[in-house]
């Protein structure tokens, strides 16, 4: 799976640069209609601020789509109906009719001026800006995946340490030949002697022989041994999640605190997956993605439309229903794929390390914010806890909890920094029973 | 060339004999048995599988079977769709509750995670407490084997709307037809179930309520209505008494239980003085046990004591006769008028006129130690009322049964009767939690939920309420009785709603509900009823007394143990493998005898070779009923009595595993404990027991385990080098004695810095009750390992409570006085006494700063931390086993198999259902590693994380383990000696403060306190 996400990358980056390249090689004007640019972002940033939680230009919301309204009812109604609706229908029967519209009435907007209206209007009748990309967008965010088996490094040292011993063995054997008396060797040598004669030279010789199968013997149970300490490493490990969530688009963009949806981490052991609820608490007004959201998922780029559905899922799940905007009662539990998994005999606390500890979310689990695709950052190895735990120092004055041993650290030892494992955070029982 | 020589390879060929030319044809003379390998030879050709696809299958097989180990498992995780608010999942929550299962009550904690109820703590603020069964009832919860699951009628699974329609439908057919209706419930002492059951009957008038116990307490329950005018059992405040004398009353044991708080409350020797308790009794009973005098009588005998005392105090000559303890009941006579009304006298024997003597006495001393006004309600039952319900049965006079959590078809002694009169009742049903033989007989089988998934009350004792909660969602489809009785009536209130208000309108006395039910208790302010004695005729009593009692050579004394009491919780694997605190076997019951009876009679417990006690078995016969039992020999056994326990035998619907033991019923006759003119022959054929504890004396060595008298408490010093109670321990060193603290193998550390636990344990408080036993069970997933396993000593245990009798020559300086031989002082030390002193000792890992085991670990797989755990890590475990060897505690288990998911230990970690009880916090060992107690370290870590989180220190005496929190008498106390404000700091330094075998000096942070006892001396 992880290969097939690399050459799927590697499609997709190769489409986008040829994507960009058509772009300038036609030079398309994204600018074909004739739009007051000022007008619409004016109208665009009062309807953000104030309409957007109960209205959208094309869908119904709590209140009725807005795109093209002035098609559809008078300029000067539509003023006093946003001015104080209220008041309005008192005096007008549409008005009064048109407040059957929703269950909850509108709120007055007293402080906008005529202007802001005709703005906001304006806005609703020309709709959004098709933006244009800019070149330097297109990158993909995230860290390339490492491979599984064996590190890129090693593979490195590897050939590294064949090539020195090619250089070294050629060595030798020109000293030999030098020694048993044969003459030079021509300079003007070819590739494919020199490499018979090596060979021959390396049958004959036993010492270089046995030198050579010991060293081939240890390289190979060196490498082995770290084949085998990679077993159970999921580093990198991404599996198919049943949603695609973006962490990139929740965390990064719309930089929503980690802690809204994980909010068992300060109490709890588990950091906790979010209960479909609490993804309703946005995603009930939420319908869909801005125009232009990507997202890159499974090797894949996940467009508007796809994402739309994605967000149909999370509504599928909670048993909501988005056209009457009611919850059906019918909820289906998401099956999330678990990424990050410790072997039970281990115990880990994210409250002791979040709340107590004050450590941030991606100094385990990496960058969040950039990923689209959810992995595993950290190899979660007991060594990497272990370095964690050597390196790092106790804050002693932050917390009443550490005040008597501070105390005691100060008085008797004079000592003011301690690490974590000088306070017995190495000790086996503190994390396996 | 050719050639045309001939070669032989023996004359036979040579001479061209038959054999060799039968060799040459068939290598094998006799055939190999291939059929017998490869199966029957017709299946064989005819199958379908040639020997290329067999291969094929294997090697596909195989191939499939190691790419499928290539990819790691994939981990779902499936987060609620809506979060109920007050649940974060990791982070436990605590619901206080009550039990009430018509055997125990108690006021209990249940610890709940993810919405699974873990285990069950007492309500200490509501004085509650624990016993094993208590501990353990959270495994019946789970128990997927045995709870009924649906409705069901004959057998065939119906939905709750049919059940209601047809029973209702019946009910009105028998209400028409004027046949009498008897709902056969337990004892629920539940007044809202009170309430409804009233309701239910006036809604039927043809119906009658019957209660049924299938241990009776009918006889102390009668004889206080026959003096005080109500139906109820008396209740003790045994922490102000000076003088106890109990008459087979097993109050610490199974007497209708709770009293053991108040009891250790009265026998603190730091106050300088200790109530004198004598215990009168056949069997060795865990009160006997643990009083500070015990009399041997057999059960007749005991009777004519307890006439006998009455005779001494009052000076009344009443009807008796003489037993051979007279002159001890004389000085017993003498201590309680001493005592006044700060005496008691209390009684197990189930006869009435027995309960009416010792009221009688109690009321002649002006007793302030029973308490009338307070009466228990635990035990209602009537069985008489029970036998008369069988007989209209025979006669066909009953219409309709309706059985509520009950099993007489198990539990009463003419139980076959009551199956064969089942037949003639049209309207069969049975509300219950378990299934169970009467339940099978029913027609209709309807589940009700265990009391961890229900609502409910319990009115204890007259003054003190217990409020039911649900700790989780209903597992099967099961109703609440209330609710089906309610919806029978014709009612359509919920009982939770019908529970609010009876308790707002007649328990609260206006304060709040919601708060009631936070603290799952709640008290009356003032005693609501008072009871005045009427006059009773004491002579007559007596004389019928007398005449009831007759004396014979064999008395059988039926008593329930500490583990599975009447015999409910058969089907929990904690509580069979508990083993009994007095003979330490668990998985059985069977006959205790006399060390003079065996003899006489031939019965031995011979030791094996594999460490394990065989017994002989014997024909126990009562009354035309006949049982065939194991005999263990017990110490301490009155003379021309056995005892046998109830509760064991069970068999309907029990794992295998679990159907142990003989079923004791069929010999309760008239529902009475004790049986007279027994006769016991001794029949062919040998049992295994399991046993964990084979050693039975101290052998000598008091520094294991030191007692006192309390004169001696307080008036010798403790370290006096001669007298002292509580000497330190010398060693020889450069041929000097000096104290065995001033030589040293370890080099010693700081331990001065954060936190130093430790843990006190009062042997003097340490009633053996083993609630802590079955607590760390739960605590730290500990596997239960079957009956095969404890025998040959692999039982998991990481807490034991080893039991010691005392030996006729108690130490080796006695025997030297004596003169004894070497052979005839190691004998004289192990043979324990005929009527033994008994003392109890917890042993777990003794967390040693010191330790023995982590010096000879060759993977450094156990370590020393910083606060005092010895610490255990399995992960690294190697299964060398050296450590086990050098711990001079033997306090090591070894994880000799894979006790999970393995379908040869088929207890609760093999199914679904039982692996819910596992703690989260805690990791199921694997095959091959060493395992013992860690000091409940995620207990402590969890106490030092809230704090942290909190940004405060650690309070006094926050720290707890499962143990200490599980003893409800205060006899295991936990804590960090470095704050110096935490109770177990100053009990570090207590002068009864002791180590186990401290002249190793290894150092435990386990400290045990001098056993005191009470030897009633000026």
């Amino acid at each position: 799976m992880k290969s097939v996400a690399l050459q799927s990358k590697l499609t997709t980056v190769l489409l986008k640069s040829l994507t960009i390249l058509l772009f300038f090689a036609f030079s398309v004007s994204s600018y074909s209609q004739d739009m007051d640019e000022n007008r619409q972002k004016e109208g665009r940033k009062l309807f953000r601020s104030l309409c957007a939680s109960c209205h959208k230009l094309d869908k119904k919301l709590v209140g009725p789509a807005l795109g093209g309204v002035e098609e559809r009812r008078e300029n000067s109604w539509l003023k006093s109906w946003i001015k104080n609706n209220a008041e309005f229908q008192k005096v007008n029967a549409e008005a009064a009719e048109a407040s059957l519209y929703a269950t909850t009435a509108m709120n007055a907007f007293p402080q906008l001026t005529d202007k802001n209206i005709d703005d906001i209007l304006y806005y609703t009748t020309v709709g959004e800006i098709k933006k244009v990309p800019a070149p330097g967008e297109t990158s993909i965010g995230g860290n390339v995946v490492s491979d599984g088996g064996a590190p890129s490094w090693v593979i490195y040292f590897l050939a590294g340490a064949i090539v020195v011993a090619f250089l070294m063995i050629a060595g030798l054997l020109k000293q030999v030949n030098e020694l048993k008396g044969k003459k030079k060797p021509e300079i003007q040598s070819n590739l494919r002697r020199d490499l018979q004669e090596l060979w021959a030279g390396l049958k004959k010789n036993t010492f270089l022989k046995v030198l050579g199968t010991i060293f081939a013997l240890l390289m190979g149970a060196y490498i082995v041994f770290g084949m085998l300490f990679s077993v159970g490493v999921d580093q990198g490990y991404q599996p198919i999640q049943p949603i695609a969530f973006s962490h990139k688009i929740h965390s990064g963009e719309n930089k929503i605190d980690c802690q809204y949806c994980h909010s068992s981490a300060k109490h709890s052991k588990h950091s906790g997956i979010p209960s479909v609820n609490v993804c309703m608490n946005c995603h009930m007004a939420i319908a869909e993605v801005a125009e232009g959201t990507e997202i890159e998922w499974n090797g894949q780029i996940y467009g508007k439309e796809r994402l739309d559905r994605e967000i149909a899922k999370v509504y599928d799940a909670a048993g909501w229903d988005p056209e009457e905007l009611e919850y059906t009662g019918e909820e289906k539990p998401v099956k999330w794929v678990r990424i990050h998994n410790l072997p039970d005999l281990v115990y880990y606390n994210h409250a002791q390390h979040v709340t107590v500890g004050g450590i941030k979310c991606q100094k385990c689990h990496g960058p969040v914010e950039e990923m689209d695709e959810m992995y595993q950052y950290s190899p979660l190895t007991m060594g990497w806890c272990i370095n964690c735990h050597r390196e790092t120092n106790v804050d002693l004055k932050g917390n009443e909890y550490y005040a008597k041993i501070h105390d005691q650290l100060a008085k008797q030892y004079g000592v003011e920094k301690v690490t974590i494992a000088q306070l017995g955070g190495l000790e086996c029982g503190k994390c396996h029973y | 060339m050719a050639s045309n020589k001939k070669y032989w390879k023996s004359v036979e060929e040579l001479k061209g004999s038959s054999v060799v030319e039968t060799l040459n044809k068939n290598e094998f003379v006799s055939d190999i048995a291939t059929d017998d390998f490869l199966g029957d030879k017709e299946t064989l050709e005819s199958s379908s599988t040639t020997r290329r696809d067999f291969l094929k299958y294997v090697g596909f097989t195989t191939a499939a079977a190691s790419l499928a180990a290539c990819e790691g498992p994939v981990v779902k995780s499936i987060p609620y769709v809506v979060k109920p608010n007050d649940i974060i999942a990791g982070v436990a929550d605590w619901y206080a509750t009550s039990i009430a299962d018509g055997y125990d009550f108690a006021n209990v904690l249940i610890k709940t995670r993810e919405g699974r109820p873990i285990q069950i703590m007492p309500n200490k603020e509501a004085n509650g407490t624990t016993s094993a069964r208590v501990q353990a009832a959270i495994l019946s919860l789970y128990d997927e084997k045995l709870r009924l699951k649906e409705p069901t009628k004959n057998g065939e699974e119906i939905s709750w709307g049919t059940a209601d329609k047809e029973i209702a439908l019946k009910l009105n057919d028998l209400k028409e037809a004027g046949k009498q209706v008897v709902l056969l419930t337990g004892t629920m002492a539940s007044p809202s179930t009170d309430k409804i059951i009233a309701e239910f009957l006036a809604a039927h008038p043809n119906a009658k309520q019957v209660i049924y116990d299938a241990v009776s307490e009918d006889a102390a329950a009668d004889a206080f209505k026959a003096v005080y005018g109500r139906r109820a059992i008396p209740n003790y405040k045994l922490q102000n008494a000076e003088t106890i004398v109990s008459f087979g009353a097993d109050f610490l044991g199974d007497f209708h239980g709770g009293f053991e708080k108040a009891y250790v409350a009265g026998r603190k020797p730091a106050a300088g003085k200790m109530s004198y308790h004598v215990q009168i009794e056949s069997n060795m009973s865990l009160t006997g046990a643990n009083a500070d005098k015990r009399l041997v009588a057999k059960p007749s005998n005991v009777v004519f004591a307890l006439l006998n005392l009455y005779k001494e105090i009052t000076g009344d000559a009443v009807a008796s006769s003489a037993t051979p303890i007279d002159s001890e009941i004389k000085k017993l006579a003498k201590a309680l008028k001493k005592a006044g009304s700060k005496g008691v006298v209390m009684t197990g024997i189930n006869d009435v006129n027995a309960q009416l003597i010792s009221l009688a006495i109690n009321n002649f001393l002006n007793s302030e130690i029973l308490d009338t006004d307070n009466s228990l309600n635990i035990r209602q039952g009537s069985f008489e009322q029970v036998q008369n319900v069988i007989s209209d049965m025979k006669s066909g006079n009953v219409g309709g049964l309706l059985t509520v959590n009950i099993d007489p078809s198990y539990s009463l002694p003419n139980a076959t009767e009551f199956t064969e009169a089942l037949a003639k009742v049209d309207l069969k049903v049975a509300l219950s939690v378990e299934n169970n033989e009467t339940v099978n007989a029913m027609e209709y089988a309807l589940p009700s939920p265990h009391f961890l998934e229900s609502w409910g009350d319990t009115q204890f004792s007259e003054g003190n309420f217990g409020l039911v909660q649900p700790t989780i969602q209903p597992l099967f489809k099961t109703r609440q009785i209330q609710d089906t009785l309610l919806k029978w009536s014709g009612s359509t209130t919920a009982y939770y709603d019908y529970l609010k208000d009876s308790w707002t309108a007649n328990v609260l006395e206006g304060s709040s509900w919601n708060k009631a039910l936070h603290n799952g208790f709640y008290s009356k302010k003032e005693a609501t009823k008072t009871s005045t004695a009427s006059a009773i005729s004491v002579s007559k009593i007596a004389s019928a007394l007398k005449k009831n009692t007759t004396a014979s050579e064999m008395e059988l004394n039926l008593y329930t143990k500490t583990n599975l009491g009447d015999g409910k919780q058969a089907n929990n694997p904690w509580l069979q493998e508990f083993p009994d605190p007095i003979t330490r076997a668990s998985w059985d019951n069977y006959l205790t005898m006399s060390m003079a009876d065996a003899r006489a009679l031939g019965f031995e417990n011979p030791v094996k070779d594999n460490g394990a006690i065989n017994g002989d078995y014997a024909k126990v016969l009562v009354n035309g009923a006949a049982v065939v039992v194991p005999v263990m020999i017990q110490p301490g056994q009155a003379n021309g009595s056995v005892g046998l326990s109830l509760g064991f035998g069970k068999t309907f619907g029990l794992k295998e595993e679990m159907q142990v033991g003989v079923n004791a019923y069929p010999l309760y006759t008239r529902g009475n404990n004790i049986q007279y003119n027994v006769a016991i022959e001794k029949v062919s054929g040998t049992h295994k027991f399991a046993c964990t504890q084979v050693q039975k004396t101290i052998a000598g060595r008091h520094d294991i385990l030191k007692v006192a008298s309390l004169k001696e408490y307080n008036t010798v010093a403790p370290k006096d080098h001669k007298n002292g109670w509580n000497k330190p321990a010398y060693v020889s060193y450069d041929h000097q004695e000096v104290e065995a603290k001033t030589i040293d193998l370890w080099d010693e550390h700081n331990r001065e810095m954060g936190h130093h636990f430790n843990l006190s344990i009062d042997l003097t408080s340490c009633t053996g009750c083993g609630a802590c036993v079955v607590a760390c069970h739960a605590e730290n997933n500990v596997p239960v390992v079957g009956k095969n396993e404890v025998r040959v000593g692999r039982d998991m245990h990481w807490l034991r409570i080893d039991r010691y009798y005392s030996s006729e020559v108690e130490t080796r300086e006695e025997a030297k006085e004596l003169g004894l031989s070497t052979a005839a002082t190691y004998k004289g030390l192990e043979t324990e006494a005929e009527n033994p002193e008994v003392t109890f000792q917890p042993m777990m890992c003794q967390h040693c700063n010191h330790a023995p085991c982590e010096t000879v670990c060759p993977v450094a797989a156990t370590t020393h931390g910083r606060q005092g755990q010895n610490q255990m890590t399995y992960n690294r475990c190697v299964g060398t086993r050296y450590c086990a060897n050098n711990c001079p505690y033997r306090v090591r288990r070894f994880n000799w198999f894979k006790y999970a998911n393995n379908n040869e230990f088929d207890f609760h970690m093999n199914n679904e259902y039982g692996k819910m009880v596992l703690n989260p916090d805690v990791v199921v060992r694997a095959r091959g590693v060493m395992e013992k107690c860690s000091m409940c370290i995620q207990m402590t870590q969890a106490t030092i994380l809230k704090a942290k989180k909190e940004g405060r220190p650690v309070d006094t005496d926050e720290f707890e383990t499962a143990c200490s929190t599980a003893c409800t008498t205060g006899a295991m106390v936990f804590g960090d000696v470095n704050n110096k404000e935490d109770e177990v700091a100053a009990l570090a330094e207590d002068k009864r403060a002791y180590h186990v075998l401290d002249y190793l000096q290894t150092k435990p942070n386990v400290v045990y306190q001098v056993k005191v006892v009470n030897t009633n001396e000026a």
